[in-house]
């Protein structure tokens, strides 16, 4: 991989023929280290190095990370900040939802003999139902363009099926989202971009306390 | 692995098909995956992983080994590409003419040219990456829509969007070329937005499966098409 690849993600997330699992938490590691600095990706990199070889289970301990940030944002933060009519009936559902995920993704890793990542702290920078719903927006599409970057680096294919039919729901749920805010339901037009690791960190690694 | 080349034996929808799928080999295969177990299997395990809670049906998660026995990648990845390919041709017939109904007005409107425009860019992508492969992409379809209401129109939308998602999720573990599934799990999720924002419209939920969305084999998905079919 090119420095030129490094910083430039988005480039990166185009070379998904051919790429294994190994590279893709790899390039992952270092793309957030530079983007970011060490510090502020530092468990994320310790862990992709202490389970480089694990497989599966790393990516989909990656995807348990985001999860659990999903669901306590609906049901903790949701509860916090006060939502009222649609809002508040989203974030119960898609709470409860999230949360499905969480325990199927624990049960996952469990199968293939990883150990599920323990729930980070998290810290959400919303105080009302519009920054709730702005924040909801981005860690749905968020979602959807990490699974789909992951998933072609699945082995197993009964674990492929398993991301897909959870990206399906993030991608549901951006959609809602979206058009309750007044977005477009379909912000990457006809094809979900796919994420790179460190794309996905940008948004979400400032949400987590380590 | 490779493995030599077996019986076809499957039952055949044999009218829908011969429209489908006008080469030879294609359409053996085509036949062979549209009538395997394997796709059964296949969602069998999606609820043995995922509905943990509920099911403690762990025996259903043994390898999907149908899927990986395909004598060629190549050969089954066209089929797939072929297959979402005519759903895709139909998807852009039904919001073309859906939108020449002029049943929707304003922001609605909108979303449905929208959707329109981008199962098209779909046609467009799975023609490419069948030729990619070295096939030939199939025909385009015939369709019939019934288009009477606003109503009824969403509701048929909201259907055929599901229904859509609901056939790249089938498929994803039977896709051979990373390159070919990042495709389809791209447009996947664009089936899913928009199953979910005429689910809006309806006053249906946007997750009508709950948590975790259901694949559908090919020959359920192409017995719903069906009458769809001119």
């Amino acid at each position: 991989m090119t420095d030129y690849e490094i910083a430039n993600p988005e480039l990166a997330a185009c070379e998904v023929h051919g790429m294994t699992r190994a590279s893709f938490i790899l390039r992952g590691a270092l793309a957030a280290g530079a983007v970011y600095g060490t510090a502020s990706v530092a468990p994320f990199v310790s862990q992709a190095f202490a389970e480089t070889g694990g497989g599966d289970a790393e990516i989909l301990n990656f995807a348990l990370t985001l999860e659990y940030l999903e669901a306590d944002f609906y049901t903790v933060k949701g509860k916090q900040v006060g939502l009222s009519g649609q809002a508040k009936a989203y974030a119960g559902q898609f709470g409860a939802e999230e949360t499905e995920h969480v325990a199927a993704l624990t049960a996952a890793i469990k199968q293939l003999g990883g150990t599920p990542v323990k729930k980070p702290g998290f810290v959400f920078p919303v105080t009302s139902e519009s920054s709730f719903l702005e924040l909801a927006s981005v860690l749905e599409n968020t979602g959807v363009g990490a699974y789909n970057g992951a998933a072609p680096s699945l082995q197993s294919k009964q674990v492929l099926a398993s991301a897909g039919s959870i990206v399906q729901i993030e991608a549901r749920h951006a959609a809602a989202i979206d058009l309750l805010i007044g977005k477009s339901p379909t912000p990457n037009q006809g094809f979900d971009r796919p994420l790179t690791k460190a794309e996905v960190l940008a948004k979400a690694g400032p949400l987590i306390k380590a | 692995m490779p493995s030599p080349p077996k019986e076809e034996s499957a039952p055949q929808p044999a009218g829908i098909v011969e429209r489908l799928v006008r080469d030879d080999v294609d359409r053996k295969r085509f036949l062979k995956m549209a009538g395997s177990a394997g796709a059964a299997s296949f969602g069998a395990f999606v609820l043995a992983a995922c509905g943990s809670s509920k099911k403690g049906a762990s025996t259903a998660a043994t390898p999907a080994t149908t899927a990986s026995g395909s004598s060629s990648s190549a050969t089954g990845d066209l089929a797939i590409l072929n297959y979402a390919l005519t759903l895709e041709y139909l998807e852009t017939e039904f919001y073309g003419k859906v939108v020449a109904s002029g049943l929707f007005s304003g922001k609605v409107a909108g979303l449905i040219k929208d959707f329109g425009s981008q199962e098209a860019t779909h046609v467009e992508a799975l023609k490419g990456a069948v030729e990619k492969l070295g096939g030939t992409p199939v025909a385009k379809p015939e369709g019939k829509f019934p288009i009477s209401s606003a109503g009824q129109v969403a509701q048929l939308a909201y259907t055929v969007e599901n229904l859509g998602a609901s056939a790249y999720l089938g498929q994803a573990g039977n896709i051979k070329n990373p390159e070919v599934l990042a495709s389809a799990l791209a447009i996947h999720t664009v089936e899913a937005r928009h199953a979910a924002t005429l689910g809006t419209l309806v006053k249906k939920s946007v997750t009508p499966q709950g948590a975790f969305a259901t694949p559908a084999d090919m020959a359920t998905v192409l017995a719903a098409v069906k009458p769809f079919l001119a």
